[in-house]
């Protein structure tokens, strides 16, 4: 079970089940080897450390809220509250990041901040996904996505055992140069003749709900897999329409101010310069919420106490996700997250 | 009709494309953080042993393959079928050359063979790992070697052939390892 490098420590079984008897139930072990969790508690303290030196305050938002996430492509856990000032119960959502609360100390007048939390996302399972995980996000007052790639950059290659190159590639740039398409003007019909033609199997066939999601298969079938490979790989300047929670640069096309963070093919932090317009968010939350009822997807309640902070002002800023277990099974070589987690779930 | 879930999808899940049945060697949850998830899948068709990949909007829906392995006893070939038994119902089945294939040089009659039967016809027949089958024709002129040394050829009484030691005769039964084709020992009858 535990698969770290070949020199990596073991737990050792203590105790009088010791000599090759075998319990019933295995599934009490962890999945990661010592040495990763090891390595986990150094990660962690390097980037306290490396946020106290860069003077950016680390806080505590609430892992549970009234409010959710109204990305189509997220789903929240759903609990609930009994108790004092809720006697019948409310419902209560497990946060898919801590972003909204974030910006509101932003709006607050924080300053530059920093949070190291869990969070939780229903429905995703594989190789490089547990429902629940860590996540590293910061917000930098003052700095647009390309001042906070800059960052994401610096902060990674200080805790890789070997400082990479870092590529910056738009969009558009990563699609013409593996595919030789352009993703801001191609059809849907292009698209799928395209992921046809790149032997994506019966392509043909699959019933896609919108023109993004045949980019996604694109680009996480043909692109992510050659991204970042013996470097660092930002991908920046998205569609408009997957602007998600980042600013809209108007132009022919109009971009969203958003990148991701790709490292030897795996998608490792999402960051934008952040959407300050209220009014604007307030719409994007409306259509997201259109079409979570369009998918028949669970409702969720719009976060007004975010919209009311960016009434109130949220300063200029760009911030940024990064998934600390991915960025540990860079450092380990793990293949699998299960490798750099105690316990996943189906062993939670 | 019966359907499977993206998410409960997994090895060993026999599920239907194009008609053929298939079953799932490796499941990948794919996901941008923001976007479409899919499942990319690793497929053996159960017919013709290929192998493909797919890949699935998550959440979808595939058709269920009624497919279940057993282990049937072989009775006979009529030329055409081999037909075999269910050893506890005394049902029968019987198989085309496409289903027997290779399995088909070590059946011996009687033999316990694991067949996968797909909607209750059989598609894969897999012979016993291991057989005991007697020699019916080799090289009676070379003796005297012990077990070292190249063998021989020896044709047993299922038709196929398999490199023997030299010490190997006509009328011996042999033990042969039937997914390598090799032989093991000698087997006292």
């Amino acid at each position: 079970m535990s698969r770290g490098r070949g020199n990596s420590r073991k737990f050792q079984v203590v105790g009088h089940r010791q000599g090759g008897i075998e319990t019933r139930n295995p599934d009490w072990r962890p999945t990661a080897s010592l040495e990763a969790l090891q390595v986990r508690a150094r990660l962690l303290a390097e980037i306290r450390a490396y946020f106290a030196g860069a003077g950016v305050l680390e806080v505590e938002t609430p892992a549970c809220s009234f409010h959710a996430a109204t990305d189509p492509a997220l789903d929240s856990f759903r609990i609930s509250y009994t108790g004092p000032g809720a006697p019948a119960g409310r419902p209560l959502y497990l946060h898919c990041s801590p972003e909204f609360p974030m910006k509101r100390l932003l709006a607050a007048g924080s300053g530059a901040i920093y949070q190291i939390c869990k969070v939780f996302r229903d429905g995703e399972r594989g190789r490089l996904h547990n429902p629940e995980f860590s996540l590293l996000e910061w917000y930098r007052p003052g700095l647009d996505h390309h001042g906070l790639m800059a960052e994401v950059a610096d902060l990674v290659n200080r805790v890789l055992p070997e400082s990479r190159p870092v590529e910056y590639l738009s969009y558009a740039e990563a699609f013409q140069r593996r595919l030789g398409l352009d993703p801001h003007a191609a059809t849907m019909a292009e698209l799928r003749a395209c992921a046809a033609g790149q032997g994506i199997p019966e392509a043909g066939a699959l019933e896609l709900p919108s023109r993004d999601a045949w980019l996604d298969l694109l680009l996480t079938h043909c692109i992510e897999p050659g991204l970042g490979r013996g470097c660092l790989c930002f991908v920046y300047d998205y569609p408009a329409s997957q602007a998600s929670l980042a600013r809209i640069r108007p132009g022919d096309p109009p971009l969203a101010e958003r990148f991701e963070l790709y490292v030897e093919g795996m998608e490792l932090a999402n960051g934008f310069h952040e959407l300050t317009d209220a009014a604007e968010q307030r719409r994007r939350f409306e259509r997201e919420l259109g079409r979570r009822r369009a998918q028949r997807r669970h409702a969720v309640p719009i976060d007004e106490n975010l919209l009311a902070a960016l009434e109130a002002g949220l300063p200029d800023c760009a911030g940024v996700a990064l998934g600390v277990d991915r960025l540990l099974m860079q450092i380990t070589g793990a293949q699998r997250i299960d490798e750099v987690l105690a316990f996943p779930l189906e062993r939670a | 009709m019966a359907s499977y879930s993206t998410n409960e999808f997994k090895g060993g899940l026999k599920i239907m494309i194009d008609g053929d049945p298939c079953s799932i060697i490796e499941n990948e949850f794919v996901k941008p953080g923001k976007g479409q998830a899919f499942n990319r899948v690793k497929i053996r068709n159960l017919k013709t042993g290929r192998v493909i990949e797919r890949t699935y909007k998550s959440g979808e829906s595939v058709e269920a393959a009624d497919v279940v392995e057993t282990d049937l006893q072989y009775l006979y070939n009529d030329g055409e079928f081999w037909y075999f038994m269910d050893p506890e119902t005394y049902e029968q089945v019987s198989a085309d050359a496409a289903a027997v294939g290779d399995a088909a040089k070590w059946l011996k009659d009687q033999d316990i063979c694991t067949v996968t039967l797909w909607n209750g016809v059989p598609i894969i027949v897999e012979a016993p790992n291991f057989v005991i089958l007697t020699v019916t024709d080799t090289d009676p002129g070379l003796k005297g070697d012990t077990s070292g040394g190249g063998g021989k050829p020896a044709t047993l009484e299922t038709g196929a052939v398999v490199r023997v030691p030299l010490f190997v005769q006509i009328g011996e039964a042999i033990k042969v390892d039937t997914r390598s084709g090799e032989y093991v020992s000698r087997a006292g009858k």
